[in-house]
């Protein structure tokens, strides 16, 4: 497997030494299925960014209607006359 | 569009077979590097969620193995540099280790020894390529650094090992 030419046998010698000391782990394989705790880990993901579904939906929200919202309250702040009008119309 | 495709245009649906692909592969790698199945379990999670993370900067046309397994690298450097030093070197079969003469015992130990003492890059790379016997070429590439790189760290880390190895006693 190794591409290169080791004339060197000194290199060879430690190599072997080093591999019955340290055997080599070859085709090691998992010992159980790894996907549960990557799921795991990117649920939770999602669900720290989801976090809060109230703050989406408040995100979502165009700023035109936010405008109109606050003119409604304002006006219903400061003439209170108009809030049976309003109730009329909603 | 393949499953690299699918999961870089943002079908998550595709990560986990992109994932039952190259699993094995890098826990093969991994677990080579740091002889640690439980470490390399961790590790190998990891370098999943960095690509699940990266999803939007993908390449499409791109190696996903390359890239998994450099990031593999990595990580499994940084934990070789976190564990402790005087840890063993794991995942030797018990049997073997009763069998042994207690000389072969004493050679075991000191070379583990001049291994732990190794900076984790020389470590990798002697796990890599001496004891794994990995091409010069897939290590150069996992760690990012050309051949000629590998070659000098190989000779750097031999260099060390056999005067760690006198050191102790042990002629290889």
């Amino acid at each position: 497997m190794t591409d290169q030419n080791e004339p060197d046998q000194e290199l060879k010698r430690l190599r072997e030494t080093l591999r019955t000391a340290i055997p080599p782990m070859g085709d090691a394989e998992p010992r159980h299925d790894l996907w549960p705790r990557l799921l795991q880990r990117v649920e939770g993901r999602v669900e720290s960014s989801a976090f809060s579904p109230g703050r989406q939906w408040f995100a979502g929200v165009p700023w035109f209607d936010w405008a109109l919202l606050s003119v409604a309250a304002a006006a219903m702040l400061l003439f209170p006359a108009l809030i049976p009008a309003l109730l009329f119309h909603l | 569009m393949n499953v690299l495709e699918r999961f870089a245009a943002g079908h998550l649906e595709a990560f986990e077979p992109l994932f039952r692909q190259h699993q094995a592969e890098v826990y093969r790698w991994v677990v080579r590097i740091v002889r640690d199945p439980a470490a390399a379990e961790d590790l190998t999670v990891e370098a999943f969620w960095r690509l699940y993370q990266k999803r939007g900067q993908l390449d499409p046309q791109g190696n996903c193995a390359a890239w998994l397994r450099r990031v593999a690298t990595n990580l499994a450097i940084d934990h070789l540099r976190r564990a402790h030093p005087a840890e063993p070197l794991l995942a030797e079969p018990a049997d073997q280790q009763r069998s042994d003469c207690v000389t072969q015992q004493e050679t075991r130990t000191a070379i583990g020894a001049a291994m732990n003492e190794l900076s984790p890059k020389l470590r990798a790379v002697v796990q890599l390529i001496l004891i794994e016997e990995e091409s010069y070429a897939s290590v150069a590439e996992a760690l990012g650094i050309s051949l000629s790189a590998v070659k000098l760290r190989v000779f750097r880390a031999t260099r060390i090992l056999r005067k760690k190895l006198e050191e102790r006693g042990v002629r290889p």
